[in-house]
Parts: C-alpha cells; structure tokens; sequence
C-alpha cells in the first residue's frame, strides 16, 4: 500500500501508479486539470510516463469562476 | 473611433475587464459577458472535486478560451510563493497562457494587498516570462516600482474588494496614471456604471469588476450599464470635459436680443 496525499486528503493506493493512472481512478480522465506533485508542474505530456511514490503530496485544479 | 487598449502588445476594444464568479449559474455568466462586451475576464484556480460531479458544467465549456481572453487571478492567495505557485499550474491548465493577474491579498477582512508579498511574486513571474497584471494599492510608489519590474498592466483598488463603495481617492489614482507608462486599470470597488464612467473620465486605461455585475439584482442589465459607463467615461475623457467655474455662471444662450421688459 502506498499514501498520496491530494488536495490535502490522504488516499490509498494498491502500489505504484503513474499520474494518469491516478487521474483515471480519480474519475477526472478527459478533464481539463492541471497537477502540482510536491510544489512542482507535472506537464499534462508526462502524466502516463511519471511514477508516483509513497507520500507524494499532490494538487489537482481546475479553472472556476473568479474575480 | 479607433481608441484601442494595448496589453503586453496585445490590443482590444473593450476597456471593460469582468469576472466571471458570484453568478447564479454559468448561462447566467455568459449572458452577462456577453453583455458587457468585455474580451479579458478573470478565472479562479481551485482545486477539484475528487471522485464525484464527474459531469458537472465546466467553465471552460461556458466561457470558451477561443472566444475569451483569460486572466487567471491568484485570489486567496497570501504570499509570494502561493501565488506563484497558482500562476503556474495556470499556464499548464490554459497550455502556457502566460497572461495572468496577481493578488496577493493582506487579511481576509480588508482583502488589502500586501504589497511586499504582490512585489516579490510579481519579480519571480516576470522572471519564469509571464505578463503580469497586478492588483495593488492606489500607492504611486508601490505602481512605480510593479512597472520596473515589468508588470504590463498596474491594476490599483478604488476601494475595498467586493465594497461597491466606488472610487474612494481618485486623486492617488491620478499619482499612479503620472507615474506609470503601461495601462492603468482599475480593479476592485466599482459599484455602478456611475463609478465605471468616473474611473474612465479620470483617464484610467479600463476597469475590472465582478461583484458590480454579478451582485446587481440584473446582471444582464448591469454588466449593459457598465458597457455603456466605460465608454462614456472614455469618451468624456478623450473629449476633454470643459473646466469648472465655481461661483461663476455662464449663461448657454446670446445675451443679445432679448426683447425689452415692460416692467420698467
């Protein structure tokens, strides 16, 4: 089992899985999101390439309304 | 007329600048855009929800990128590093939009920038090649110096975010306009068309406003009004208003040939 915190929530994983493998359980597949992985972008191009690890700490946005 | 506003090298003909929060729903969003006529609106960058509302509405699918000018803000955001940090996971969500305004807010309470935190940020944006806007004070000194470090847009409150209070201390907005070269827009306290048309006739390059629109009891109509106010304030300005004659009249109509009193 690893832990991956993301938008501040602790969440389970079976092992180690890329960022679009999270993103496809996440439920967020074809959503247009950006992704910080430690205080750093991940690039959507790398998200089925990049490993996560035990204790990644993760943002995942979306653009809302704002002023 | 051809009076166009020059951003970062990018012109537009709309000098109104909206945001897109506070609406009942995104149908309502959009008609109100559509009415102010505005080309460059604002963004929030949140976190999403996790695991549910796969299929909720998407703001990007309501106010689609190809129609509108994005300028992802960093409201909320209450140092230097978070506000960088959200700028940057906006360039890779809009594929390296590099137009962006920066807040970085004092307390929640006033919403004040901290301009020591906005400045700091502002150096670290320009440096990693984004064009930054910025939100500060109506402070000369502070616009002077977010114009040194290569801001392209000086973006000073007329009064408290959200205040509708209007334009509190147009003589500080004047300050800013003489010191600096780029645009001068204002940004937060505009409570109605009246306060968009005074912003404007002071010769501010535009003006950026949500809650006026978003929190009228139309926001349709409103986000019209404001159409209306920054252009007439524009053109006013542009026109030259004649100067004040305190205590002195000065009738509209010849003082020759009026007929003769009968009364004397």
């Amino acid at each position: 089992m690893i832990s991956i915190n993301i938008n501040g929530e602790p969440r389970q994983f079976s092992g180690t899985l890329t960022v679009a493998a999270l993103i496809d359980e996440m439920g967020l597949t074809g959503k247009r999101v950006a992704l910080e992985r430690n205080g750093e972008i991940v690039p959507r191009s790398t998200f089925s390439t990049q490993q996560l690890s035990d204790g990644d700490k993760l943002e995942i946005v979306v653009a809302v309304g704002g002023g | 007329m051809n009076d166009k506003l020059i951003i970062a090298g990018k012109s537009y003909s709309s000098r109104l600048l909206v945001g897109t929060g506070k609406y009942k729903d995104f149908t309502e969003t959009r008609a109100a855009l559509d009415a102010s006529g505005a080309e460059i609106v604002t963004v929030a960058i949140r976190r999403t929800n996790l695991g549910q509302n796969a299929n909720e509405p998407n703001l990007l699918d309501a106010v689609p990128p190809s129609k509108f000018t994005y300028l992802p803000n960093t409201a909320g955001c209450y140092t230097a590093d978070d506000a960088v940090r959200t700028l940057r996971l906006a360039r890779e969500l809009l594929d390296g939009h590099g137009l962006v305004k920066l807040e970085v807010l004092g307390d929640p309470q006033s919403l004040y920038p901290n301009v020591i935190e906005t400045i700091a940020a502002a150096k670290t944006l320009v440096a990693e090649g984004f064009q930054v806007m910025v939100y500060t004070s109506d402070d000369p000194i502070v616009a002077k110096q977010l114009e040194d470090i290569g801001c392209v847009a000086i973006m000073p409150l007329a009064s408290l975010i959200g205040s509708g209070m209007g334009i509190l201390n147009p003589w500080n907005l004047q300050l800013v306009m003489e010191r600096v070269k780029v645009p001068v827009i204002v940004d937060a306290g505009v409570g109605t068309a009246s306060d968009a048309a005074i912003a404007m006739e002071l010769g501010c390059h535009g003006v950026l406003m949500n809650t006026a629109i978003a929190g009228a009891k139309d926001p349709v109509l409103m986000a019209s009004a404001m159409k209306k106010g920054v252009e007439a304030g524009r053109e006013a300005f542009l026109a030259g208003r004649m100067p004040k004659k305190l205590y002195s009249a000065s009738p509209s109509s010849p003082t020759a040939g009026i007929i003769s009193s009968t009364r004397s």
